[in-house]
C-alpha cells in the first residue's frame, strides 16, 4: 500500500520538479503557440501582426513541409527494418551460450555508438564517406566498387544518412531485443530445444511472442527519435544537397534560424508536437498501463 | 542452459567471427576518428587514405589553444555538471513521491513526465531563443542548463522512481513509528539505499547534456558555446580541416564513452525510459 501524505509534504517533494518542468517545458510551448498565430519574421520585427491560422494554412499547403515529413518517414521505413533484422541477428548470437567473455566484450562495444555525440557521428560521416579521402570508398575500392560521391549527390546523401542511422542505432535495437530474449523462461526454451534443433522454429514459436514488447518499444522509440533527428544529418549535410536530407527537424531549424520566419517555424513546431504527443500517448498506452 | 547442441569446431569459429565482425562494426569509426586526429592535414588528405603514418598531436594543440575548443569543452563541462546536479536535486524528491505517496493526478503527472522523452528540442528552441533575449539569458550557461532540464529531469525521475520502488518499505514504516518525518525518511533511509539508481541517472543525464547540439547551436553562439556546437563551425569554409575536426570530436567523445562504458548495463534502460529493464 502506498502512503497518503499531507498536501504540504507532497508539494515539498514534487513542487520544485514540476515548477521547473513547467517553466522550461510548457511556457515556451505556450509562447510558440501564440507566436504561431503571428506574422513574425526576425528580419522585420516592427511589422509583427496577428494573422490567425494563416501560418498553419501556409505550412499545410507547403510542399517542402510534406516533402520533409515524407523524407523522414522514408528514412524510418528503410532504416528501422534493417536495424531490426541486423539487431535480431546480433541479439540471437549474443543470446546463445558459450564464448561468454568474448560476448561480454561485444556487448560492451555495442554500447558505444548510441552514446556517441550525435553531432560527432555526422562529422565522422563527412570524414569517412568523403569521395576522395574517405576510408569507406577505399574499402569499396578493395571489392571493386568505384568511389561514390556520398555527400555531394542527393540520392547518395540520403543513402548515407540511412547507413549512418543504421550504424548508430542497430546496436541499440540489438540490446533491446537481447533484453527481450532474456525474458523467455529458460525452462521453456530448454524444453523446446529438446523438441527441435531448428533455431528458426524456436525463434518463431518460442521466442517471438516474448519479443513483441521489445519490438513495439523499438517501433515507437525509433519513430520519436527519427522525428527528432537533427544533429547527425545537420553536421553531415546541413540538409542538402538541395533538400535531399532535409528531415522535419532540419526544416524547422532552417525556417526559424536561416529564414528567420519564427511565426512559420512555430506553426511547424506545433504541428510536429501534435504528431509527437499522439505517438507518446500510444507509447504510454502500450507500456505504462500498470502505473 | 541449452548448450547441448553446440556443434564443436566450425560453427564455434563462425560464431566467433560473427562476434568479431559485430564488435569491429561498432568500434571501427572510433578507430578512424582517433587515427585521423593524429594525422597532419597533408596525411589526412592522402588519396587513397593511409593506415600507417607518423602520429602527431599538433591537431590537439591547435584546437585546444588556438581554436578555443578548450574553452568550449569547459563550457560543456559547466553546463553538463550543473544540469546534472540540478536534475538530481529536483528529480530525486519527485521520484520518491511518485514511488511512495498516493495522490490524485499521479497518473497524469507521470504521463506528462514521460511525454518529455518525445518532444523535439527544435519545438522549444525558437520560443526559448526569443524568451532568453527578453530576460537577458541569451548566450549564457544558465539558459542551456535550464533547457537541458527538459530531458535530464525526466530521466532522473524515471530511473530513480524505479529505484525507490525497490527500497524495502518496512524500513520507512519502522521509522514512521519512531516519529520521523517523510523528509527525514527520504534523506536518511531511502536516498542512501537508492544511491546506485541516482548514480546511473546522473551519468545518463551527464551524457545527454554533454551530447546536446540544437539548443547550444541556437541559444549559445559565442561566450557559452559548447564543444559540439564548436565542432560544427569547423565545417563552415572551403578547406575542411579533417584532422582538427577529428581531434575535436575525439575530445568530445572520450568522456561520454567512458561514462557509457561505466553505465553500460543501464544505457538502454535510460534511452528507452524504462521500457526495457
Amino acid at each position: 500500500m502506498q502512503t497518503r501524505v499531507s498536501r504540504l509534504t507532497l508539494l515539498a517533494f514534487l513542487g520544485p520538479a514540476v515548477a521547473a518542468l513547467l517553466a522550461v517545458g510548457i511556457v515556451p510551448l505556450l509562447y510558440a503557440a501564440w507566436k504561431s498565430l503571428h506574422d513574425f519574421n526576425l528580419t522585420r520585427l516592427a511589422q509583427q501582426r496577428f494573422v490567425g491560422l494563416d501560418n498553419y494554412a501556409a505550412v499545410l499547403t507547403d510542399a517542402s513541409f510534406w516533402a520533409a515529413l515524407g523524407r523522414t518517414a522514408l528514412l524510418f521505413g528503410i532504416a528501422v527494418p534493417v536495424q531490426v533484422a541486423l539487431g535480431l541477428l546480433i541479439a540471437l548470437t549474443l543470446h546463445r551460450p558459450g564464448l561468454s567473455a568474448f560476448k561480454a566484450l561485444t556487448r560492451l562495444s555495442l554500447v558505444l555508438p548510441m552514446a556517441t555525440t550525435y553531432a560527432v557521428v555526422g562529422l565522422l560521416a563527412q570524414v569517412m564517406l568523403n569521395q576522395k579521402y574517405g576510408v569507406v570508398n577505399q574499402m569499396l575500392g578493395w571489392i571493386g566498387i568505384d568511389a561514390i560521391n556520398f555527400i555531394g549527390d542527393p540520392t547518395n546523401a540520403f543513402v548515407a544518412v540511412v547507413l549512418w542511422d543504421i550504424w548508430q542505432w542497430t546496436p541499440f535495437v540489438a540490446l533491446i531485443l537481447l533484453a527481450g530474449l532474456s525474458t523467455v523462461p529458460p525452462e521453456i526454451e530448454e524444453a523446446a530445444r529438446l523438441e527441435t534443433k531448428s533455431d528458426r522454429a524456436i525463434l518463431r514459436h518460442v521466442q517471438l511472442p516474448y519479443l513483441v514488447p521489445s519490438l513495439v518499444a523499438i517501433l515507437i522509440l525509433r519513430t520519436a527519435d527519427t522525428l527528432k533527428l537533427f544533429d547527425m544529418p545537420f553536421t553531415m549535410t546541413r540538409g542538402g544537397p538541395g533538400s535531399a536530407t532535409e528531415f522535419i527537424a532540419i526544416l524547422i531549424e532552417r525556417t526559424g534560424n536561416r529564414q528567420f520566419d519564427i511565426g512559420l517555424a512555430a506553426a511547424q513546431s506545433i504541428l510536429m508536437l501534435a504528431l509527437t504527443i499522439l505517438l507518446a500517448r500510444l507509447y504510454i498506452r502500450v507500456f505504462y498501463r500498470e502505473v | 542452459m541449452a548448450a547441448t547442441d553446440m556443434a564443436p569446431g566450425r560453427s564455434r569459429w563462425g560464431e566467433g567471427l560473427l562476434l568479431a565482425a559485430i564488435a569491429l562494426f561498432c568500434v571501427f569509426p572510433f578507430y578512424w576518428m582517433v587515427t585521423t586526429s593524429l594525422k597532419t592535414q597533408v596525411v589526412a588528405l592522402a588519396d587513397p587514405p593511409v593506415w600507417w603514418f607518423t602520429p602527431t598531436l599538433a591537431n590537439y594543440a591547435e584546437v585546444l589553444f588556438e581554436d578555443r575548443v578548450g574553452v568550449a569543452l569547459v563550457n560543456s563541462l559547466i553546463v553538463a555538471v550543473f544540469t546534472t546536479a540540478l536534475a538530481v536535486a529536483l528529480g530525486c524528491p519527485a521520484a520518491y513521491a511518485l514511488a511512495r505517496f498516493e495522490f490524485r493526478g499521479k497518473r497524469d503527472l507521470w504521463f506528462w513526465f514521460i511525454t518529455n522523452r518525445f518532444v523535439s528540442p527544435v519545438v522549444l528552441a525558437f520560443p526559448v531563443f526569443l524568451i532568453s533575449r527578453e530576460v537577458g539569458l541569451r548566450d549564457t550557461h544558465l539558459a542551456l542548463i535550464l533547457m537541458y532540464l527538459t530531458f535530464c529531469l525526466p530521466i532522473v525521475i524515471w530511473i530513480c522512481t524505479d529505484q525507490f520502488r525497490s527500497v524495502p518499505r518496512e524500513l520507512d514504516e519502522a521509522a514512521l513509528l519512531e516519529g520521523a518525518s517523510q523528509w527525514r525518511i527520504f534523506r536518511s533511509i531511502a536516498l542512501p539505499l537508492a544511491m546506485p539508481g541516482v548514480a546511473v541517472s546522473a551519468i545518463l543525464s551527464f551524457i545527454f547534456a554533454w551530447n546536446e547540439l540544437l539548443f547550444a547551436y541556437i541559444l549559445a553562439p559565442n561566450r557559452a558555446k559548447t564543444a559540439p556546437a564548436m565542432a560544427v563551425t569547423f565545417m563552415e569554409g572551403y578547406d575542411v580541416p579533417f584532422g582538427k575536426i577529428m581531434a575535436t570530436s575525439t575530445l568530445i567523445v572520450i568522456p561520454v564513452l567512458i561514462f557509457a562504458l561505466l553505465a553500460s548495463r543501464h544505457l538502454v534502460r535510460g534511452l528507452t525510459m524504462g521500457a526495457v529493464k
